[in-house]
Parts: C-alpha cells; sequence; structure tokens
C-alpha cells in the first residue's frame, strides 16, 4: 500500500542533474504540454476537475475550481504561482524547486494555457538562492527550447513567465499578501471580500494563485488523464502528495505517497518512512499539518493521511507537514518557539494578532524560565479567545488573515493535552524537563 | 559605490521591463542592489524609487518588511541557524550559544572584521537536516558544534567563496530572455 503508488511530482528527484533540461527532456519532459496544447482549454481544465486536485500550499482548495472563479470579461488575466513556501515544518516545494525546475515551468504553463493566461509570474521565497538559480536557467531554457515565448511549440499560444525572487517574510504565502508583495509593496494581506483573488488580484485583475506543488502534478495529470490521478487515493484526497515528516523521527525526510490510505503511524513508523522514533523513546505528540495546525496525541496515529478526516477529528492536514515530538520534548517550550515565529512574522495590520501574539510569546516565555504565575494558563487561553473566540477548530476569525487565529493551535493544544506539565512549570519554577540552560532570546 | 553600476543600471532597466508595472521590480532591484554594496545604501534606494516610480520612502519602507532586505551594513557572510520547531527539538539553542562562542558576538551581531554576522531564522525548509544553517541564504551543513566551526573556517580561508558568494549575491543567473510576447499574448485571453 504504501511504496506502490506512482510518484507523480518527485520522480526525477535524486537523480543527478536532475534540474536540467537534457535531463528533463530524457524522463518526459514537456509532453504534458505538448499534448495540453492539442487539446482545448476547456478539455485542460476539465481533466484537473476530474483529478480533483486539491491545493498543496496549505488550504487545500480545489484547484478546477479556482480556475473557474476568474472574473470574465476582464482584458487580461494572471497567474501566480507559489513557491514562497514557509509554514514551518514545510520543506517540499524547496525539494521541488531545486531539484525539478522544468517541472514547475512546464505545469505553469499548462495551467496558463487552461485559464488563458499570457504571462504567469513563479514567486520564489528569497532564501532560495540555488532555487532561484536553478529556475531561472530552466525558465531561460525553457524559452530556448519553445516551451515559452511567442507561440508555444508552435501552436500560436503566446506565454512568457517571470521568476519573482521574495525577500524574507511568511505572510506572503498568504495569497493576498504574495499578490501586494509581487506588486512591490509590503506583504499586507489584503481586506476581504473578495475572498479570491480570481475576482480581483494582481494589479486588480482576476489572478489565480497555485502552489507549486500543485503545478507540480498537472503534467502527469494531463498525460494520464484525471481519472488515473482520482484512481489514487480516496474520496476528495485524491492522488499522491508529498509529506514532510521532521522532529523527534529516525529517518526525518519527505515521502510522496497516495493520499488516505496510509496512516499516521505508517508514516512516522514504517521503516522505510519514518522509521520510527529514536530507543527508548515515546510518541507525546506530533502536529499533522504545519504548525498552524492543531496537535495530536498517539490516539490519532491511525488515522489515514486525508484531508477530511484529519479536519473532523480537529486539526488539518494543511501543508502535508508532520512534525514528531516524543517525550523528552518540553510542549511550553515547543508551544512558546511556534508563537514566537508567529510573533516574529505577523504583519501588523490587525491588533489581536500583533499585540495578542506578543502576549502569548511573553507568557509562554516567563513559565519556560520559571517567572510562571498561577493565572498564567487560564490567561493563555483567554488571550487565545481573543485571537479565535471559543478557541475551537476551525478557528473564528478575528483579523484580514489567518495567521493570527493559527496561533493559538499550539497554545491550546499545549494546553488542553498536557495541563499538568504547564502547572509543573509554575509549581517547580521552570521547566521540569530541564531542557533550558539559559535565557532563550528575545 | 551607491547608485547602479553601468552593468547594473543596464540589468536594472531589463528587470523593470519585465514587470506590467515597474513597481512590481522593486524588490529584485533591492537585490540587485544589495549584491553590489552588500546592504540598501541611500542612494541605492533612491535610484531604485526613480526606477520604480516611487519615493525612496516608499523604497525604504517596503524593504524594511521584509528580513532579507538590510537597511545597515551586515558582515559578507550572514550567518543564519534557525531555530523554528523541527531545528528546535534537533538542538538549535544549542547551536547558537555555541555559535555565539565561537564567532565572539550575540546574536544579530557582526564580527569586529566584518566577516560573519549571526541570526536567528525562521524556518528556512531544511527541516530533515536540523538544525537548519544557511550562510547568504545557501544551504550548509552544519548541524552540530564541530561542523559548525570546520565551516566558519572555510569560510574565513575562502575555501568555499564559490559556492557562497559575499552577502547580498542571491540569484547569479540572470534571464537571458526579454519580454517579446507580452503585447501579442494579451490576445491569448
Amino acid at each position: 500500500v504504501i511504496t506502490s503508488a506512482p510518484r507523480i511530482v518527485t520522480s526525477r528527484i535524486g537523480a543527478a542533474e536532475s534540474f536540467t533540461l537534457e535531463h528533463y527532456l530524457a524522463t518526459g519532459g514537456y509532453q504534458g504540454l505538448r499534448r495540453a496544447l492539442s487539446m482545448s482549454r476547456e478539455a485542460v481544465h476539465e481533466q484537473v476537475n476530474v483529478a480533483s486536485l486539491l491545493g498543496r500550499g496549505g488550504a487545500g482548495f480545489p484547484a478546477g475550481r479556482k480556475w473557474s472563479m476568474v472574473r470574465p470579461g476582464a482584458p487580461v488575466t494572471y497567474l501566480v504561482v507559489n513557491g514562497d513556501e514557509s509554514e514551518p515544518a514545510t520543506f517540499k516545494d524547496h525539494m521541488l524547486i531545486e531539484g525539478d525546475p522544468h517541472q514547475i515551468i512546464e505545469g505553469t504553463a499548462i495551467a496558463a494555457y487552461a485559464i488563458g493566461v499570457s504571462t504567469a509570474f513563479i514567486y520564489c521565497r528569497g532564501e532560495f538562492a540555488l532555487g532561484l538559480e536553478r529556475l531561472t536557467r530552466a525558465c531561460n531554457e525553457a524559452y530556448e527550447y519553445g516551451a515559452l515565448g511567442a507561440s508555444v511549440f508552435g501552436s500560436g499560444y503566446a506565454l512568457d513567465i517571470v521568476i519573482h525572487p521574495g525577500a524574507g517574510a511568511y505572510i506572503c504565502g498568504e495569497e493576498t499578501a504574495l499578490i501586494e508583495s509581487l506588486e512591490g509593496k509590503r506583504g499586507f494581506p489584503r481586506i476581504k471580500p473578495p475572498y479570491f483573488p480570481a475576482a480581483y488580484g494582481l494589479y486588480n485583475e482576476p489572478t489565480v494563485v497555485n502552489n507549486v506543488e500543485t503545478v507540480s502534478s498537472l503534467p502527469w495529470i494531463v498525460q494520464n488523464g484525471g481519472a488515473a490521478f482520482t484512481a489514487l487515493g480516496e474520496g476528495s484526497s485524491a492522488g499522491t502528495r508529498v509529506f514532510a515528516l521532521s522532529g523527534d523521527v529516525v529517518r526525518p525526510g519527505w515521502f510522496e505517497l497516495e493520499m488516505a490510505k496510509p496512516t499516521f503511524r505508517d508514516l512516522i513508523f514504517d521503516p522505510s518512512l519514518g522509521g520510527g522514533l529514536r530507543e527508548g523513546r515515546q510518541l507525546k505528540a506530533f502536529i499533522p499539518g504545519g504548525v498552524s495546525a492543531p496537535w495530536f496525541g498517539p490516539q490519532h496515529l491511525d488515522l489515514g493521511l486525508d484531508q477530511d478526516a484529519v479536519g473532523k477529528a480537529g486539526s488539518m492536514l494543511g501543508s502535508g507537514s508532520i512534525v514528531v515530538m516524543d517525550d523528552t520534548t518540553c510542549v511550553v517550550r515547543a508551544a512558546w518557539r511556534i508563537t514566537r515565529f508567529f510573533h516574529r512574522e505577523s504583519c501588523g495590520q490587525c491588533t489581536p494578532c500583533r499585540e495578542g501574539g506578543q502576549w502569548l510569546e511573553k507568557i509562554l516565555r516567563r513559565l519556560e524560565e520559571g517567572d510562571g504565575r498561577n493565572e498564567d494558563i487560564d490567561l493563555l487561553m483567554d488571550i487565545c479567545d481573543n485571537l479565535a473566540p471559543g478557541v475551537s477548530w476551525p478557528p473564528q476569525q478575528t483579523t484580514i488573515c489567518v495567521l493570527g487565529p493559527s496561533i493559538p493551535s499550539s497554545i491550546a493544544s499545549a494546553v488542553r493535552m498536557f495541563r499538568d506539565e504547564l502547572v509543573a512549570h509554575v509549581e517547580e519554577k521552570g521547566c521540569p524537563l530541564r531542557l533550558v540552560s539559559g535565557v532563550l532570546p528575545r | 559605490m551607491a547608485r547602479f553600476d553601468a552593468g547594473r543600471r543596464a540589468q536594472a532597466e531589463a528587470v523593470v521591463a519585465l514587470y506590467p508595472q515597474r513597481r512590481s521590480a522593486l524588490i529584485p532591484l533591492c537585490h540587485l542592489a544589495q549584491s553590489q554594496d552588500g546592504y540598501l545604501t541611500e542612494e541605492a534606494m533612491e535610484e531604485i524609487g526613480e526606477l520604480c516610480g516611487v519615493s525612496s520612502a516608499e523604497v525604504f519602507g517596503t524593504a524594511t518588511f521584509y528580513d532579507m532586505l538590510k537597511t545597515e551594513p551586515v558582515g559578507r557572510h550572514l550567518v543564519a541557524v534557525c531555530t523554528n520547531i523541527a531545528c528546535l527539538l534537533a538542538g538549535a539553542y544549542e547551536l547558537i550559544e555555541h555559535a555565539e562562542e565561537s564567532l565572539g558576538i550575540r546574536l544579530g551581531q557582526t564580527t569586529p572584521d566584518g566577516e560573519f554576522t549571526l541570526e536567528e531564522a525562521e524556518c528556512l525548509a531544511g527541516c530533515d537536516v536540523a538544525p537548519c544553517v544557511q550562510v547568504n541564504h545557501r544551504f550548509v551543513d552544519a548541524t552540530d558544534g564541530d561542523s559548525f566551526d570546520a565551516l566558519i573556517d572555510d569560510l574565513r580561508a575562502g575555501r568555499r567563496s564559490e559556492e557562497i558568494p559575499p552577502h547580498g549575491t542571491l540569484c547569479r543567473t540572470a534571464r537571458s530572455v526579454g519580454m517579446p510576447a507580452r503585447d501579442a499574448g494579451r490576445a491569448n485571453s
């Protein structure tokens, strides 16, 4: 079950020179785009609908439906491919950008053709210097090869792609912030509605934003058909997905797996995958889909890697990133670091996020440093309630984007799953696991 | 040095021409300026403003939003240690303690010789090789104290200079194609 599925987006990863045009062409590269150009736009779009390809960025919105939402009648439509991967513990797009940039270019071209776009942008995270070099080189090669330009493969279809570097800001992964950033501004998420940039996006024109892994799936889908994609996985979780596993496991890494069928237990413990925990360690908790997601405990191990099932169990598969924490982990320290991240990356537009994140970070810090007060645990939950009323899942929103309301996820998980450990931090005036040697950085 | 040299000025104009609106070139041009000076000088922000059609204050206000854009000088080697969740679990703060001692500076500081600046980074998408370290935004192997010190020795001796250019140089591959299809392409939609 675990290894029998085809590798749809990672088939070239690991080969020497996997990023070159030569290797790409030798392994079937650009055949999907050629095939797409022989079909009508609508037919390509239909295959993606049939594939029920869910966006691989984190929100899991169906890609085909996103394409359908483009506001009709506008003079120009844009496609922006989101390669600004920054959700902590997520490292699949990094691998795809460095390892198979031509697949991203080809997938971008297929999506652009289906939507009727003549200018597409690939927004690549700035910290990926090598990835930017490889993407830029692949883009140059694609023009020379005829896969981009005034008439793609002589079809008369014109497409330009611009590789755009980011400059270090987590919030730019949010699609409206990404667009602001691409316009040369601060990465401030835009007020909704309109909920989707498909109505008003880049330069206020209709804009589709798709994730790097999402477009990387398109060459395979076009060549093999949407039905072949849905033959993998189960229900709405169709196809394969790249899961990024990190933390306290023997074999951290990425694994492209059929969706829904393998479980978290398979991913973490199978010798061909995570390889289990280090000797003598016990599983304490794991994060199922990036640090915005509420944590799971050992009782959730037998859930499938299925978007709906994880959602029903009170968390999300999100960006497909799983972080394992064993019994040596201090949950206060873990929640503090995640909260510190959100605090540092808050764009500052909305008060609950800007101020709440800072307060939460300070309270968790003083608990860890031994200055915690008896009322701090309730105070944490009270502030969380101000950020996301009810502290439920999915969170109620008090802010322009979901960054702020994601902050309570790890804190509420720590409080609800490990309240005794938080109390012990107060009573013992510091971390009972004695992990902290000094003062945490400000 | 502050305004773009002749070669970079030509590159800058080519970058502006890639975008339907010139302000979109702001961040790429900031990177270009950093490749020349290592950080964003006031003069560079002025010139970027001229090229993008905004004031230098707008350039400054935008640049300061982004971690990678520096409005003050930094060392030739920007050493960034991720301490986010996977790296935390792998001992990133212990590595930072070691780095502070080895380099003789605290987080955020630059060595007196201008060689190294030490930063605490957010997740760099290298969680499978935690703790994850980058020098000038290039991934390096420095997961423990010994490998960190070996890295610093190599950098000091210039042994990694081909792979790791000085801070500010980001993408060394230039776009070789203009945007000839833009106007023709409108017919697509």
